[in-house]
This record gives structure tokens, sequence and C-alpha cells, in this order.
């Protein structure tokens, strides 16, 4: 085994200026978690709560005709059953999506609970609410659906073919406000443009040109969705949802079902796994309707094969890229497009792959050409760092292979490449400032890029990974107590130790042990409006949050200090949670003996705070791996992987160790196994956990990390969001390392066994 | 006085000019300037009186969410960039 | 609907009485019956080890018993670890680790170390990723659950 390191300067940067960032305490939820206390989203039970159990379409692509629930409702323990009809009409409305804009309701309705046709496998058409969830089985099974079964699209490719079957009728492609003349499955197409590709490719001495694949995944959340709704009669409603964002789930919901958002409180419960899956509403609608129409509280939890059908995924996607390089290994031109599947309803995250995909390169001409089609798989949601997989992938392997035509190291290509601050990306905006040659600096350095790897079979490969990360709103309210800890509301779901990761900002502010501070989540009516956790952005935003009520309470408590001394304020600093006199005169109390002072007298310390920064940086990273092919069985083998990623500040460094392992494995399982598998009447045939392969514990090795820490300029701690760049590099670096185990390059993912004896073969 | 840049789906209406300097004190008055020197390219970029939905403004690189009323300072970069969620 | 069942096990070391349909898994039975909502249920169907307990001294899957299987038989629940001097070796380490994200794994992935380590009390990274292979994991990546089954190990030698 070999241990996790934090490069050594950065190590001692920390220790020089910080008392609580930088060290390991043990997180605040710990103890709930480790003892089964800790209540998940299917651990809500109220008094009188019934089970519901939502009815999915057997069919891929199908017209509803009708739908006939009287029998179910006859049955023994049944107290309601709905179907779409049961939501107020979506007609013209939109959905507003903040930074994404107005967009039509009727989607988002349908996806709920499809009206006049379901888009694909799963899709949800009916719900009962029963006594028990085995009874409200028994009930789905009395429902008579009437379909007109039509010809599934299941390809990305196939969906762009001008005579390709139809999955909306209703659907022209939009390019920038013009419509196509014609119906089509293309819901749009976008283009970023820098630089003259034709002078780009002039000036190289190798281009390469080729395809790239990426079949659907599923995030793969260990805790399936689960909601529970109470709608009382004055007409206020309560939710209980494992979800990433509270109030993103309070106004989906408020949309869906046109009532005010006042009449609804969300109360998010621990989330069991999110990776993006769990910011679409999707039994949360459901199970309040037919709390409504049973009166009584209902909860929806949804089991492991309505995950897979009716839930994420990712899109699976094609890439077409074309690059050129120099003799020195300069990038000169690069050229791609992009398709990728959005699933049933248009909105994937192409435009993420877009803007991705070359930003850890400084390339003067650029073009990027970016489709989302529509087909006949679940609507696809976020997945960690979601589009930058699929297009990063491309680029880096083919990376690889110029490596190999000019004989060149590949981390000398991604130096010599590698962006700085000020570079213009792809899309027009210059990069911040960014730790991408740091990062790949500390990978070239490594312990495990300077150790030759020997043996048949096996090969090294390296990529690099690139991630917008995001910042949007969070808010905090912190609270002094009289004992002179601090108790803090937040509204960012906790997914992996971002209740301390927060707390330790606040702690630090005021120099007091991260134990005095007492982190909650809490409810959409108990804290400020909180984006969702996601985009890397809790324990940057959040934190920073957290860091402005530190901050407030300090110049309080300086003010109520300075009060009691009679001095000027600026006669008094706080530091490692003392407040001294600055005057000479050598008064000084601890935020203790003030805060029991202030209790005393009835003075409330305490602040709210809203952030809403920009400042986020990007986040790089920088893999090495290690496999061995097996060529008989095309199995691959992890024999060793490193991951190397700047986190700007590792506020806690255990955590951010956590991320980049959980990233790097979700990534393995995307190179080699995960892959939805439909047969051809666009039915899913791999819906469980034995089929849809995600790696298990005897798969890997340890996952060895090395943290870089160039701080982000725009965080008061200089923090980066690290949770989802580490899923970006694995799949190209394990691509490239069985390229030079074995001399098959492969473009199509997943690599799985069946993929590499192929190769094999072919090669000889 | 602004830079505008033009988004490469709408070079066609510029006739390939990519970018390029605009008088107004608003991002809505850069675009009714550019709706002058081009004609159509307003409806390409607001709909209904409001931002097109799935774009974004990037002022000097930062997202501006006041969108058409957001008040552009002299000399500063404008960029109409796809409007995107993380996760 | 068939006649409920009469169950008496010994649960987390107390003599329970319950009843339960025959079609009831025992992960049902706690969850929804006993109240024990501390094993969590990934997949219903033996693959993802989140609700791992121990029954009769033999490591299980929850949700591919029958609540009715379990009668005059002994369970051990993530519910029954911590002891009167506070939480169980494995559950310290696991904190110290940081051997959870979002934890819904983790009651499973206590119950099947603690089951491991009664076996093999000298486990290896090698047997602890074998004996572990039925337990999944999304968000760490095994690497600190494998690190905090070795560090309760001697913790578990000393309580011996």
């Amino acid at each position: 085994m070999n241990p996790t390191e934090v490069m050594e300067p950065a190590k001692t940067d920390v220790e020089k200026k910080y008392k609580v960032i930088g060290t390991r305490p043990i997180r605040h939820d710990g103890v709930d978690k480790v003892t089964g206390r800790a209540v998940y989203g299917a651990d809500v039970q109220l008094p009188g709560m019934l089970h519901g159990k939502v009815l999915r379409s057997p069919h891929a692509h199908a017209n509803i005709k009708s739908i006939n629930t009287a029998k179910a409702e006859a049955l023994y323990g049944v107290k309601a059953v709905m179907t779409a009809a049961d939501f107020p009409d979506a007609g013209s409305r939109t959905a507003n999506l903040g930074e994404l804009g107005e967009v039509p309701l009727k989607p988002m309705c349908d996806n709920v609970m499809a009206s006049d046709k379901a888009v694909y496998h799963g899709h949800a058409v009916a719900a009962v609410a029963a006594t028990s969830p085995h009874i409200a089985e028994e009930a789905l099974k009395l429902i008579e659906v009437d379909y007109e079964v039509l010809p599934p699209v299941m390809d990305v490719l196939k969906a762009m073919d001008e005579d390709s079957p139809l999955v909306h009728e209703d659907l022209y492609t939009d390019e920038l406000g013009e419509k196509s003349s014609k119906p089509s499955n293309v819901a749009s197409h976008t283009r970023h443009v820098k630089g003259d590709l034709s002078q780009g490719f002039a000036a190289a001495d190798h281009v390469l040109e080729r395809e790239y694949r990426c079949a659907t995944v599923h995030q793969g959340y260990i805790e399936p969705h689960a909601a529970t709704a109470m709608w009382n009669p004055d007409g206020y409603l309560t939710m209980w949802v494992t979800t990433q964002g509270a109030f993103t789930v309070r106004t989906s919901v408020h949309q869906i079902l046109d009532i005010p958002v006042s009449k609804l409180k969300v109360i998010p419960t621990e989330i069991g796994g999110g990776f993006g899956g769990k910011i679409p509403v999707y039994g949360e609608p459901v199970a309040a309707v037919l709390s409504r129409k049973a009166r009584r509280p209902v909860k929806v939890v949804m089991d492991r094969t309505e995950v897979f059908l009716a839930t994420g995924p990712t899109s699976g996607s094609y890439v077409k890229l074309k690059m050129g390089v120099t003799n020195e290994g300069r990038i000169t031109a690069a050229e791609t497009m992009l398709a990728y599947e959005a699933g049933g309803y248009p909105g994937s995250i192409v435009a993420l792959g877009g803007i991705c995909m070359f930003a850890p390169y400084n390339i003067d001409n650029t073009t990027i050409d970016m489709y989302d089609v529509v087909v006949n798989k679940p609507k696809t949601a976020a997945y960690r760092a979601p589009g930058a997989p699929n297009s990063e992938f491309a680029v880096e392997c083919m990376l690889d292979e110029f490596c190999q035509i000019l004989d060149m190291d590949p981390m000398e290509i991604r130096l010599k490449n590698g962006a700085k601050e000020g570079d213009i990306q792809s899309h027009g905006i210059p990069h911040p400032r960014i730790g991408c040659l740091e990062t790949t600096e500390a990978a070239r350095d490594c312990e495990h890029y300077q150790t030759p790897l020997e043996g048949p079979n096996r090969g090294r490969g390296v990529a690099s990974g690139y991630w917008v990360n995001a910042g949007l709103t969070s808010s905090v309210t912190a609270r002094l107590n009289g004992d002179g800890t601090v108790t803090l509301q937040e509204g960012s779901t906790d997914i992996g130790g971002t209740r301390t990761s927060i707390a330790m900002q606040l702690a630090e502010v005021l120099g007091i042990p991260v134990e005095d501070v007492v982190p909650s989540v809490v409810d959409t009516d108990s804290v400020g409006y909180t984006e969702v956790t996601g985009g890397s952005r809790v324990t940057f935003a959040t934190g920073w949050a957290a860091y402005n009520a530190g901050q407030a309470i300090k110049s309080q408590l300086i003010e109520q200090a300075a009060e009691i001394w009679k001095v000027d304020e600026d006669q008094v600093s706080l530091a490692d949670g003392v407040i001294t006199t600055t005057n000479g005169d050598s008064r000084s109390m601890t935020i203790k003996e003030l805060a029991a002072d202030l209790s005393q007298k009835g003075i409330d310390v305490g602040s709210r705070e809203t952030v809403t920064p920009q400042n986020h940086g990007g986040a790089y990273a920088t893999h090495v791996v290690d496999v061995e092919v097996d060529p008989d069985t095309g199995k691959v083998t992890i024999l060793r992987y490193t991951a190397v990623q700047d986190a700007g500040r590792a506020i806690h460094p255990s955590y951010v160790e956590g991320q980049m392992q959980g990233g790097v494995v979700q990534g393995i399982g995307w190179a080699l196994n995960e892959e939805y598998f439909y047969n051809k009447d666009g039915l899913l045939m791999n819906a469980s956990f034995l089929d849809y392969r995600m790696p298990t514990s005897l798969d890997l090795p340890m996952i060895e990390t090395i943290i870089v820490e160039v701080p982000n300029p725009g965080h008061p701690y200089g923090v980066r969001g690290v949770g989802e760049v580490p899923i970006v590099p694995p799949q190209a670096a394990i691509s490239n390392a069985i390229a030079r185990a074995v001399g098959v390059r492969l473009g199509d993912l997943p690599m799985s066994p069946q993929t590499v004896v192929k190769a094999l073969s072919a090669k000889s | 006085m602004a830079i505008v840049h033009i988004p490469a789906l709408l070079h066609s209406l510029t006739g390939d000019v990519r970018k390029l300097e605009v008088e107004g004190r608003t991002v809505g008055d850069l675009i009714d300037q550019l709706e002058l020197l081009y004609p159509g390219i307003r409806d390409r970029l607001v709909e209904n009186g409001h931002l097109r939905s799935g774009l974004a403004i990037f002022v000097d690189g930062m997202v501006r969410r006041e969108a058409l009323e957001y008040e552009v300072p002299p000399g500063s970069e404008v960029l109409f960039v796809p409007a995107v969620a993380g996760g | 609907m068939a006649a409920k069942v009469h169950v008496a096990a010994t649960i987390n070391g107390e003599p329970v009485e319950f009843l339960c349909e025959p079609r009831q898994s025992l992960l049902e039975v706690l969850r929804d019956e006993l109240k024990l909502t501390g094993s969590k249920e990934g997949c219903n169907n033996g693959n993802c080890g989140a609700c791992s307990v121990i029954l009769d001294g033999l490591l299980v899957d929850a949700c591919i018993v029958l609540g009715a299987e379990v009668d005059g038989c002994t369970v051990e629940t993530i519910e029954g670890l911590m002891g009167s001097e506070g939480l169980h070796p494995l559950q310290q380490t696991f904190l110290e680790n940081a051997a959870l994200q979002c934890g819904i794994c983790t009651p499973g992935f206590i119950m099947a170390g603690k089951s491991l380590l009664e076996k093999n009390p000298q486990a290896s990274e090698g047997d602890i990723r074998h004996w572990c292979a039925g337990n999944l994991c999304r968000c760490t990546g095994y690497d600190k659950i494998v690190r905090a089954i070795l560090d309760a190990e001697p913790q578990l030698e000393v309580k011996k």
C-alpha cells in the first residue's frame, strides 16, 4: 500500500497559516452514519403512511391510448390511484431554471408521468398508494393501459438520420432561435469557433481523425430515490426527500403541481449518493398527488430496477475529433463534432462537453459543433462532471496517439500545450488562475510515474481532465450559543462530509475547534435559498457563506467586547478563540466567556449569509494508471493508479482524497464495464446491480492520491471544487494504458473483455 | 462602448464578423445596436423581451444574471455563451 | 393474503417476537415492522450488500432472507453494534479513516467487516477486498474502507 500524500510546500504553507483548515477532524454526522441512526429517504415513517408504487411502460416508444384504473382502485387496501391527468395541465406554462432561463414545462411533467406517449422503457404512466408496498404492486398489475407501440430509436447517430423514427413529432432543431423546417430528433445545434481551422491544420505536421463513443452509463448511487409527501387539507404540503437540492425539489414540485412555494416545505433527508442523478424530480410530485387524493402521507420508494429504467443516466455519445500537431508536439488545430443523447426529452449536457473538451490545452484554432439529440432512453441527468468525460476522452486518447507518433512523453505534450491563466478557452472565456501545469508536473515527478513498469501485456497510461466547477447561490445561518459554540444551519445536503468542510471554514475565522461548530442541514423554510449539492460547489460556495458568517460573528464579538471594555473597536482583536485589546492594557477574554456574558444579557450574536460567487476557477487532474491485459480473456486488471489533482486548498484532505478516489473508481467502471444493454425493441436488459457491473473492492487496488494546492484567488481560503474532475481522466488513461500494453487503441467505451478480445483478434 | 463577440452560429448574419465594438449602456442596448447593423440578429438572441433561454451573458468572464438590463462597463468584452448546469 | 406468521428470534441480543407475512423479507421486517432502519435497501436482490446482517454467525443479505426464516435464530444488525463502552472499533476506524461519504453502504460494510474479522482477525488487504466484494460502495472507491477494516484489527485484538 502506498500512502496518500499532500504536496509538501503546500502543506507547510497550510501549517503556517491555518489552525483548522488542512486538518482531518471526524465528521459531525459520522456517529449517526456508522450506527445506522441517520435517516435516509426510505427511512421516513409517518403515522398512517401509505406506500406508493409506480406503473411503468413496458415499451420503449408507444402512444398511450387509454388507461383504465378501475380494477386497481377496487383492490382492498388501495387508497388512491393517479395518472398524468391528475397533474394540472402543463399547457404552455414554463419552468424557470435560473441561468438556463424559461423552458417549457410539459416535457418536465411528462417525464415524471407520461401523458400522451411513453418515450422510454420504464417511463412512469400511473401510480398507486396502498396500505402496503405489496398491495400497491398487486394493484399496478390491475391497471389496464392500451398502448400503440411505435418503433424506437436508440442510438444517437441513427436518431440524427433524416428518416429516423421521431421521438417527438413536434420537435424541431433549434439553432440559436432558428428552427429547422422539418421535425427532427436533433433538439439543438450550437457551435464555438476560435481562430482559423484551415490555418491551424496547415501548420500541423501530423493530423489524426478518429471517432469515439461512450455507452449510456448510470450514476449508480446505492440509495434508490425516495420521497414522502403529506398534503394537508389546508393546502400545505410537506415533503421528505433524498435530494441534492431541497430548494430545487421545491421549485420543481411548485411548478409541476402549480401550487405556491409558500405552501410547500421540503425537508431533505440524508442522501445516499447522487452524483447528479438526484437533482431532477421523479416520485416527488407523484407522492404529493397520491397524498392529496388519499388524504394520508404517502411514501414512494423506487426499487433498483426502477432506478436503472427511469432515472439518470448520463448521455451516450458520439464524438468525431480531428487534431493537428507539429513535430515539436504543439497542438495547432482541433475540430470536433459532439452528438450527445438527451434521452426521451431534450436537454443533454453536450454544451458542457464542448466547454471542457479542450480546456486543459491552449489551442489557437478550434471549432466545436454540439448536437443535443433525443432517443428512446430515460431523460439524461447530470453525472459527475456532466458531459466532460465523453468529450475529453477523445482528446486525451488522441494526444497519446500523437505521443507515440512523435515518440514524446505523455507528460511533455501536456506540459507543452497546457493552459495557463489568461489563455482564451474555446468558447471565448479566458482561464482564471488554474493549476493545470502544476498538476501535470506533480504527476510527472511522482514516484509512480518515475518507477518503470515491467512485464508482458502491461502498459502505463496517462490522461488529464478539466472540469469547469460551479459557484451558484448558497446560504447559511449561524448563531453563537451561550457556551461559545456556534450552530450553523445550511441548505446544502451533505453527500460527502460537507457539514464538516463548511464548518471548518467558520471555525477557522473564529479560531475555535471545529467541534464547537454544530452544523445541520435544514429544510426550505429554515435557511436562505441554496442551490444543489453539485458542480463541486458546496465546500467552495457554502463554505464561503460560512466564512462570511464567521466574519460577521467576529465583528459583532469585537464590537461587544469594545463596549464592555469601553475602548474603540479598532483596539480589539480576535484570534484563536480569544478576544484581546491591542492598546497595551492586556485585557482578554475567551469567546466562551464573552458568549456567556452576552447570553445573560440577552444579546444575540449571529448572522445569515447568502453568496453567489463566480470565481470558482477550474479543476484539473492528471492520472497515471498501470494495467495488465489478459490477451486470452480480454480482462483488464488495474495494477496501480495515481490521481493528481489541484484542490486549490484542501480544507479536509481526507474528504478531498475520498472525492478523488471515488471519482477515479466511477471512471474505471465507465471505462471497463458499465453500459446499458438495450435489446432490439429498446428494452433495457441489465437493470440490476448484478448485470450492470459497477466496480467492487475486488476489482481495484488502493487509489493513490496527490493533492496539489494552487490556491484559487477567487475564494477567501483558496478553495476549488474537487468532486467532479476525478471522473474525467480514467477512461482515456486506461485506454492509453491498454494501447501501450497490447498495441490496440480502443475508442469505444466500455472497453469490456469482449471488446478487447475483438480488437486483439482484429489486430492479429 | 463594449466589445461584443458574435456567437458562431450567427456569423452568417454578420458576414463572418466575429467581434466588434458597439455603443450602448446595457446589454439590451448593445443588441439594439447590433440589430441596426445586422437585421435579424436580435431575434436570435432575444425571445419575448428576455435573453433567449439557454443563453448566458458573460461580461469580462463573469456571468451577468441581470442579462439584458446589465450595465456594461466601457471597454468590456461581452459574450453570449450557452448556459449550462452542473451535476 | 396469507395469514401472518409468528416469529420469535434474538435480535441484537434481545428476544423479539413479531408477526410477518410469509412474503416479507427479513429486511422488510427489520425496517418496517421492527423499525430498525439501519439496514438499507439498495437493490432488494442480494447484489449490493447494503442490508448485510449477521444471521446465526453468517453474513447474509437481509433482503434475500424471508422474515419467517429467522424463527429461533440470532440476528445482529448495525443497531446492536455499539456496546456499553461506546462505538465498536470498526465504527471508530470508519470515522477516523473517513471511510464513508454518503454513508448509505456503511452499515452493511461495518457488518461485513465485523463478520470477516470474527473469522479472520488478521485479514490482509486482499482478504478484505475478497470478502467485501458483495458490498457495493459508489462513493469511496473502497480505499478508505479497506484501510478502516485493517485499522480495526489491532484494536479488536486488544479488546479480546
